[in-house]
């Protein structure tokens, strides 16, 4: 369920009633939290499967709310205000996933109310205005989670992710599963000697990138095609225009394993270590090599080529419908389950181990400040992901300043930062590890507590406990501050 | 080339908007609480050329700009390396960063009136009052603390001041008027930060195998911390 950006629209109606007196504020605020209450009580019925890679109930009602218009007025409306109201009003929850369209040329008073809402709520997702805009028009929402889109004009071609990292460890072993050892993709030969070498593992990863991308292309096309075959949406495609521009959303998993693995094999020494069948299973490093979320090109370069590297891949496969070919960098939760099912990598992540969420750097690698990081992301080039790269930023309240004021002033600021460059997309977590832990042992007293997961809202007592551990060992900004 | 302890960006806590900041290695004092042990000695630091320094901080400086924020060279005490000092400031503002020095003040004489000009705002550290009680919370002289921060004054040169609050080792009501009153009197105060003692630093400690004698202080209450908030607010001073 797109919601549009109906906070926009609806106010309309509203300032008329005040001044004829038929509405006090009051009941204006009534009539949105009760709307919102609507949002909030769908329920999907799921598979267990489903919700192990999506838990927390997500429905994907996103509102979309403020943005700049094309002729230079903002789209901010009071009752955008009223929306985000509805947090304190009716507490916090995943639904509907509220999303800011952001531009630092939003009126100072939204831009500085959408950022207590987020201190205190942790509920909130910022896009870029300044992006979406431009690529689309200021007419436009976002379907899905952070997928833009504009409004009655297109629709997208929607499908789970390509786990990068494993397909890097498939061309190290020549197609052969990590895990099980069986040969699963095509036979393409496997690394030699003790010692990756960076030029060859690049040239094995690019051919099995090839293949991969066609694997994804073609069974996406299998889906969507039996989808309309069998459950075309006549309802909600009735109303859009004639010809919609279609997309086929692509994505992927990985990026942060992928790129810093790439980046110990080209600036430290990476061993292999072999099974007794020759199958590559672990690796040990000599040397210190960066990592991505440092804002370091060295390491930064290899995430951004590996995301256009396969997007330029994906292109080559004609799709259904002749969908234009679009690509996110956001997992959701989905990113525990990828890395459960992923061996060893070269960066030095075990078997097992999450990767880090959508477009964020792994889990405390990340080690000099959030400026730092939100930098290496925006270096990302939206243009090979334009279906949205996802950083979701957590961090301790008292990092953003000693007292409220100063912490909603510089939450402002480092949005207004992050989005006069080129970020795409910001989740805003602001938690100490202590309340998850204590959520963890005693869900009943945290009904409530929502975070923000990869382009996503959640409820965090409602996780499964392995994806509870995951949001636990982010990185949480302004931790153990010297 | 400088010695740094290490650097991290998207701070809020260490002067105003979001900021880089560095710590340099090196301190000449041993404060009980101090939350830094580990930036004590010089070679506990990672040498740094100063080229290197101030290209990395380049990378930063759009981001600095919208944030109101700026570079901070904190320590350590950064005026144990004070050339390193003030050339990175200097280059920091060479190419448009607002400048600040957090510092303890000791070897605020080793600084010329020219170097000053490379500081925006200096983060005065004033632990305490009475020589005696200065000298068992921090082994070193008061008096030198205080003659910089006159000497600041004196030029106009922005300053904040920050107070630690330790229950037991920096609250005695006399030291405590004492500072206020000296501070409210310079003229050149934009802010105080009064900064309740915290025992995130003790695991330094005990990594460092140094013997610390706060195991047992508790962090201030919130009364405690008003009280002496009021002594600052009297002085019509502004109060964080």
């Amino acid at each position: 369920m797109s919601l549009g950006r109906t906070s926009s629209f609806f106010d309309i109606y509203i300032p008329r009633d005040l001044a004829e007196g038929v509405l006090t504020e009051e009941q204006a605020q009534e009539i949105i939290d009760d709307f919102v209450i609507k949002l909030r009580i769908v329920r999907f019925l799921r598979t267990p499967e489903y919700d192990e890679l999506f838990a927390g109930d997500p429905t994907w009602v996103t509102e979309s709310i403020g943005g700049m218009g094309e002729d230079g007025r903002t789209l901010v409306t009071k009752t955008s205000f009223r929306v985000l109201q509805t947090l304190y009003n009716l507490g916090p929850a995943p639904e509907p996933n509220l999303t800011i369209w952001y531009s630092p040329r939003l009126p100072d008073g939204f831009r500085r109310f959408a950022a207590k809402v987020a201190i205190d709520t942790s509920s909130l997702q910022f896009e870029s205005d300044e992006l979406m805009r431009t690529a689309l028009g200021d007419d436009g929402a976002i379907a899905c989670c952070v997928s833009p889109m504009q409004v009655g004009k297109s629709m997208q071609f929607f499908g789970a992710r390509a786990n990068l990292a494993k397909c890097m460890l498939y061309a190290i072993n020549g197609g052969r599963d990590e895990v099980s050892g069986e040969q699963v993709a095509p036979a393409f030969g496997a690394v030699e000697g003790d010692y990756l070498d960076f030029d060859d593992v690049v040239a094995r990863y690019e051919r099995m990138m090839d293949w991969l991308a066609g694997v994804y292309v073609n069974a996406m096309n299998v889906i969507h095609y039996m989808h309309d075959k069998y459950a075309y949406e006549r309802i909600e495609m009735a109303l859009h225009d004639y010809a919609p521009m279609r997309t086929m959303a692509f994505g992927i998993a990985g990026l942060s394993v992928v790129a810093d693995s790439l980046s110990a094999i080209k600036h430290a020494k990476v061993r292999v270590v072999r099974d007794e069948t020759g199958l590559v299973v672990d690796y040990q490093t000599e040397g210190e090599f960066p990592t991505f979320g440092n804002h370091d090109n060295r390491v930064d370069h290899l995430a951004s080529w590996l995301v256009t590297t396969f997007m330029n891949k994906l292109r080559k496969y004609p799709t259904y419908r002749d969908a234009v070919h679009t690509q996110s960098i956001l997992t959701i939760t989905s990113n525990v389950v990828y890395g459960k099912a992923t061996g060893n990598t070269p960066d030095g992540r075990r078997k097992g181990e999450p990767f880090a969420p959508g477009a964020n750097p792994m889990h405390g690698r990340d080690s000099h400040g959030l400026h730092a990081a939100a930098a290496s992301v925006a270096k990302l080039p939206y243009r090979d992901a334009a279906d949205g790269i996802s950083l979701t930023a957590t961090m301790v309240p008292g990092s953003l300043g000693r007292v409220a004021a100063d912490r909603t002033t510089n939450l402002t600021a480092i949005l207004d930062a992050y989005f006069s460059v080129t970020g795409y997309h910001m989740n805003v977590n602001v938690l100490n590890r202590e309340t998850l832990m204590d959520a963890m042992d005693h869900p009943e007293k945290y009904p409530h507590l929502t975070i923000r997961v990869s382009g996503y809202a959640v409820n965090f007592v409602r996780l499964t406990r392995e994806q509870q551990m995951d949001v636990i060992h982010r990185t949480f900004h302004g931790e153990g501050h010297v | 080339m400088g010695f740094l302890h290490s650097f991290t960006s998207g701070s809020t806590v260490d002067g105003p908007g979001v900021r880089v900041v560095a710590w340099t290695t090196g301190c000449m004092w041993r404060c009980l609480y101090c939350h830094n042990p580990d930036t004590w000695t010089l070679t506990n630091g990672v040498p740094v050329t100063l080229a290197r320094a101030t290209e990395v901080l380049g990378n930063y400086r759009h981001g600095l700009k919208v944030m109101s924020g700026g570079f901070t060279l904190s320590g350590g005490e950064p005026l144990m390396q004070h050339r390193f000092a003030v050339r990175l400031l200097t280059g920091a503002r060479a190419i448009g960063i607002h400048t600040a020095l957090d510092t303890n003040g000791f070897y605020g004489d080793r600084l010329t009136d020219a170097d000053l000009e490379a500081i925006d705002l200096v983060l005065l550290d004033i632990k305490g009052w009475d020589p005696e009680r200065h000298r068992r919370l921090t082994g070193m002289d008061v008096a030198p603390t205080l003659d910089f921060a006159r000497r600041l004054a004196a030029r106009g040169k922005p300053m904040w001041v920050r107070f630690v609050l330790v229950p037991g080792l920096t609250d005695h009501p006399d030291d405590v008027q004492h500072i206020a009153d000296f501070t409210g009197e310079l003229g050149n105060v934009k802010r105080v930060d009064v900064l309740p003692f915290h025992q995130m630093g003790r695991h330094k400690w005990t990594q460092l195998g140094l013997e610390y004698q706060l195991e047992k202080v508790e962090p201030p209450s919130q009364a405690q911390i008003e009280a002496v908030r009021e002594r600052f607010l009297a002085h019509r001073l502004e109060v964080c």
